[in-house]
């Protein structure tokens, strides 16, 4: 509690949301770790889970625009390299709207840490087909039903070149906290893709209308990586799999750039 | 021990059902928000695993480790 700014409480999300959650596993890991709040940047987008560390936690936060908490987190970075910066936003936020910043962002191997919570919908503003909206589910502007694939955003950080990716839900709180705190440690792109409730704008339509049913469907989906590799890709269709992805080392951007600084103008 | 602050509860029930020991149960009394939130009923079978600390989305549970 020593962590977050506690005269703004109760929360402003829904009943049985999942980003308190995911605030409570993060400023666990922020303890557990001993790091000085002071030390942290968070940077948000627009949405639901943007408010996560916006205005909850005491630390520097970086409110932004829609899809861009990338972008505006890789100057932060680049100008503070002693802080850890850490991005928190949506699916709809960087997968959907900022795909290309998670892509590149992941590609370059910036040394940040970015939690992206996946409710599968657009919350916020009323509940608009994302690109992780599973096929089938009926959303506000799919009203029949959705007939987009959904997008596996972990696997495709990992294929970008991220060093380290994971995929948590909000059911699995213990290996959730670990991971952030891996996370912190590591040093370049880490990205952790939380899978979370949102009973409000997504499960109202599926008939889930409460947090708990979306974790005892957490809990009867997940499957763990080291499980899947006899499966075949129909046996995984309607899985979660959960787990570390990569955990590499590759050359970080921010050092490459001062080291071509130095090299080329001496500072 | 279980702290529970019950003003900050949004009464979701994560924590009555996920409670590997059944400790915790909805109470019949409100709070100032319309909310039922939890009570401890089996105190001394707390296993102090701290799953509704961090499960829970509104920080009201605390497990206060002796």
């Amino acid at each position: 509690m020593k962590y977050l700014r506690e005269e703004i409480f109760p929360t402003k999300f829904c009943s049985g949301c999942g980003c308190g959650t995911v605030l409570n596993c993060y400023a666990h890991a922020i303890d557990e770790l001993g790091l000085n709040p002071e030390n942290i940047v968070s940077v948000t987008g627009i949405g639901c889970s943007s408010w996560i560390p916006s205005p909850y936690l005491k630390c520097d936060t970086l409110h932004t625009t829609h899809g861009r908490p990338l972008a505006f987190a890789t100057g932060v970075k680049i100008m503070k390299p002693d802080m850890d910066v850490v991005v928190i936003a949506g699916d709809g936020d960087i997968a959907g709207i900022g795909g290309n910043h998670l892509i590149h962002s992941a590609r370059r191997n910036l040394d940040i840490s970015v939690f992206l919570v996946n409710n599968y919908i657009y919350g916020m503003t009323g509940g608009q087909v994302s690109p992780t909206t599973p096929m089938g589910h009926p959303t506000t502007t799919t009203p029949y039903k959705n007939i987009e694939h959904p997008m596996k955003i972990a696997e495709l950080v990992a294929a970008a070149g991220a060093s380290y990716v994971a995929r948590w839900t909000t059911y699995n709180v213990f290996p959730l906290m670990e991971s952030m705190q891996n996370a912190f440690k590591k040093k370049g792109f880490s990205f952790i893709e939380i899978l979370s409730p949102c009973p409000v704008a997504h499960g109202r339509k599926i008939g889930m209308r409460e947090g708990q049913d979306y974790l005892n469907m957490f809990k009867e989906k997940a499957i763990k990586i080291e499980k899947v590799k006899n499966l075949s890709e129909k046996e995984l269709e309607d899985r979660i799999v959960i787990g570390k992805f990569v955990d590499r080392e590759r050359t970080e951007f921010t050092e490459s750039l001062r080291k071509l600084n130095q090299e080329r103008i001496g500072k | 021990m279980i702290e529970i602050d019950e003003e900050l509860c949004k009464g979701c029930g994560i924590c009555t059902d996920f409670c590997p020991m059944k400790v915790l149960e909805t109470s019949d009394k409100i709070n100032k928000k319309g909310y039922y939130p939890p009570k401890a009923v089996k105190e001394d079978e707390c296993l102090g695993c701290r799953l509704c600390e961090l499960l829970c989305p509104e920080f009201a549970i605390f497990i206060i480790n002796e």
